[in-house]
């Protein structure tokens, strides 16, 4: 019973996190109309900056800074954030394409870059000995699986309330704006590459979340954890649950992690000893096959974007400016 | 130094190869094919296939014309390879792309074509393994040109160079000297006032798919032929394809030839200072380099 428990709360807790990154690619993609073809750099942009800040000293090693696991984070947060803004403030001007191939292009920049530096991030054989969050206060490791599923929840949360609070704000108005019509909404004032670039660093800045929140559960990072895979999964999450819509967002993160997980079980139990070596890329393929099939057959997603009809308070103001 | 540019040059001249139909597609289609570099992929094991099976039917074939390691039996089976990618990306097309093209936006192509990449590359590798192959078991000598400093060049790479230039130049004939050429030109400048000229749309999209495949299966087939042949190989170009195509500007067929010697070369030297794991990010330097310096490449349209 306690293994399942505890095995249950392991899956939330990566299902939780993915779910994480999943609603920073709403925001970029559901909701800006933003390609992020690199979301596993600024997932791992926040997931070695925390590392680095927040692990203790070793030898021959940048780093080691040993700051507090808040401080830590919110250091890695940062670094995704500025790595997302200096591709966009090179972008966000040009044709959408540029933007594609270059966040493409800085994922597989920064896995050879971790890959090799050596002294930066520990090359291949990763880094490890983060302290983890709150860790000496629980103890055990069943109930640590628990406080940490509890803070990945927390955390879901706040980025949810933040995105809903965002994108019904003028601001995300602004941004479906560009994403619909982007000469009207230049001649209604607004400045389109400005708006993109908020947005490409904010999502960006919540994978990074993502990546803190996954380094602080593992403890340990290394290039194997930013293959290019991460990127697609996160997308067929989005692409499956509905673009536009956070309670797809989630629900596909949930789905999607659900068959992957599953997937990769039957086919160590079931398949046939020859073709182990195969599992992987029958998951990949899997994965490619959601994705084409559900911009076939279902572009909107199981939970489709829902537009209000019903105007707001400053519409509602000038229909009685207008009357009177 | 001079044999890093030498190595740039044969990679470029690869490069170039792929990036000029990735160039056609994108300025005709409108959108970044991520799967495009599967192209070069599906060329260079189409190719192993048909080489395998005429040095089977036809020993006398299988024969290498020295000094260079290649045979009758790949020579022709490159020829079929061309064919045989030309129509998959065709096929392709019909079956996604046209698809999504006819109800959705540009980037939801975007993001079909990286479904299609990780479908073609996987289903690859369940077919041929994870193994490195190679068309040849023969060891191809490489000629001395200088001793100091030292400089070699394999026949194979000429042959390649060679080709690479052959190709270029025949697609330039084709686009600037026939009618074909000029409804390939035109549709790519303005397509409704090329359809209101006759131009049949739907024909131009399958010719430029045949040209960009074909084009592409030669670049795979090429760097088979003087490297090494596995699954990754769509993976490993497709960065300095889309590298090349910025460096030229995007819908530009020269640009993305001098981009891809450009990206060649560039890499080439810069390897000469870093160590060659840093090779993969080496293109999105090159890229971050042209965003900087010229966003609408050598060649390109002013950005809007």
């Amino acid at each position: 019973m306690i293994g399942l428990i505890s095995y249950l709360s392991f899956f939330l807790t990566m299902a939780g996190i993915m779910a994480i990154i999943t609603l920073g690619l709403n925001l970029q993609w559901g909701y800006t109309g933003l390609f992020n073809g690199g979301i596993v750099a600024f997932f791992g942009a926040g997931a070695y900056g925390t590392m680095i800040l927040g692990s203790g000293a070793e030898p021959d090693q940048f780093g080691g800074f040993d700051l507090p696991w808040l401080v830590a984070v919110a250091g890695g947060i940062l670094f995704a954030a500025a790595l997302a803004w200096v591709v966009g403030v090179l972008t966000l001007r040009l044709k959408h394409d540029y933007l594609a191939i270059s966040t493409f292009g800085v994922a597989v920049a920064l896995e050879s870059l971790v890959r090799n530096s050596q002294w930066l991030t520990g090359g291949a054989r990763g880094l490890r000995g983060f302290p983890r969050p709150f860790e000496e206060l629980v103890g055990d490791t069943f109930t640590y699986g628990l406080v940490f599923l509890a803070i990945v929840l927390v955390v879901l949360a706040l980025v949810w309330w933040g995105i809903e609070r965002l994108v019904h704000s003028p601001f995300g108005r602004a941004l479906r704006a560009i994403r619909e019509d982007e000469t009207a909404a230049r001649a209604l004032g607004k400045n389109p590459a400005r708006l993109r670039l908020w947005s490409l660093v904010i999502g960006s800045a919540i994978m990074g979340a993502g990546g803190a929140l996954y380094v602080s559960y593992t403890a340990f990072i290394s290039p194997q954890d930013l293959l290019p895979v991460l990127t697609f999964q996160v997308w067929a999450m989005l692409i499956v649950g509905g673009a536009g819509n956070n309670r797809g967002a989630v629900l596909g993160a949930v789905l999607i992690w659900g068959v992957w997980t599953l997937s990769g079980f039957a086919l160590t139990r079931l398949a046939p000893d020859s073709m182990q070596l195969d599992a992987g890329s029958i998951q990949y393929i899997l994965i490619g096959t959601l994705i084409v099939g559900m911009l076939l057959w279902r572009p909107e997603g199981l939970l489709p974007e829902r537009i209000s009809q019903k105007p707001t308070k400053m519409a509602d103001k000038a229909v009685l400016e207008v009357k009177q | 130094m001079i044999q890093a540019i030498l190595d740039g040059v044969l990679t470029g001249a690869i490069i170039s190869l792929g990036a000029i139909g990735l160039s056609l597609i994108m300025h005709m289609l409108r959108f970044a094919n991520f799967s495009y570099a599967e192209l070069l992929a599906i060329g260079a094991y189409a190719a192993l296939v048909f080489d395998g099976l005429f040095s089977a039917l036809v020993p006398v074939l299988d024969q290498a014309f020295a000094p260079l390691t290649l045979t009758g039996a790949l020579a022709l089976a490159m020829v079929i390879a061309m064919v045989v990618t030309g129509l998959s990306a065709v096929i392709i097309d019909r079956l996604v792309f046209r698809r999504i093209r006819l109800k959705a936006d540009p980037l939801s192509m975007v993001f079909a074509s990286f479904g299609v990449a990780l479908i073609i590359r996987n289903v690859i590798v369940l077919i041929f393994g994870h193994h490195a192959q190679l068309y040849s078991q023969e060891i191809a000598r490489a000629h001395v040109l200088s001793f100091d400093p030292l400089i070699l060049i394999k026949p194979d790479q000429v042959f390649v160079l060679g080709l690479a230039l052959v190709l270029m130049l025949a697609l330039h004939v084709i686009l600037t000297r026939t009618t074909f050429g000029f409804a390939i030109r035109a549709v790519a400048e303005n397509p409704t006032l090329a359809q209101v000229a006759g131009v049949r749309l739907s024909a131009i999209i399958v010719a430029v798919w045949i040209i960009a495949g074909s084009l592409s299966a030669a670049a795979g087939t090429l760097y088979a032929l003087t490297n090494q042949l596995n699954p990754l190989i769509g993976h490993v170009f497709l960065l300095p394809v889309f590298a090349a195509t910025i460096v030229g500007g995007i819908g530009s067929v020269y640009g993305a030839v001098l981009g891809g010697f450009i990206v060649g070369i560039a890499s080439g030297l810069a390897l000469m200072l870093l160590p060659p794991g840093y090779a993969p990010a080496m293109p999105f330097l090159i890229i971050l380099a042209v965003l900087i310096l010229r966003p609408q490449g050598l060649f390109g349209e002013e950005p809007r």
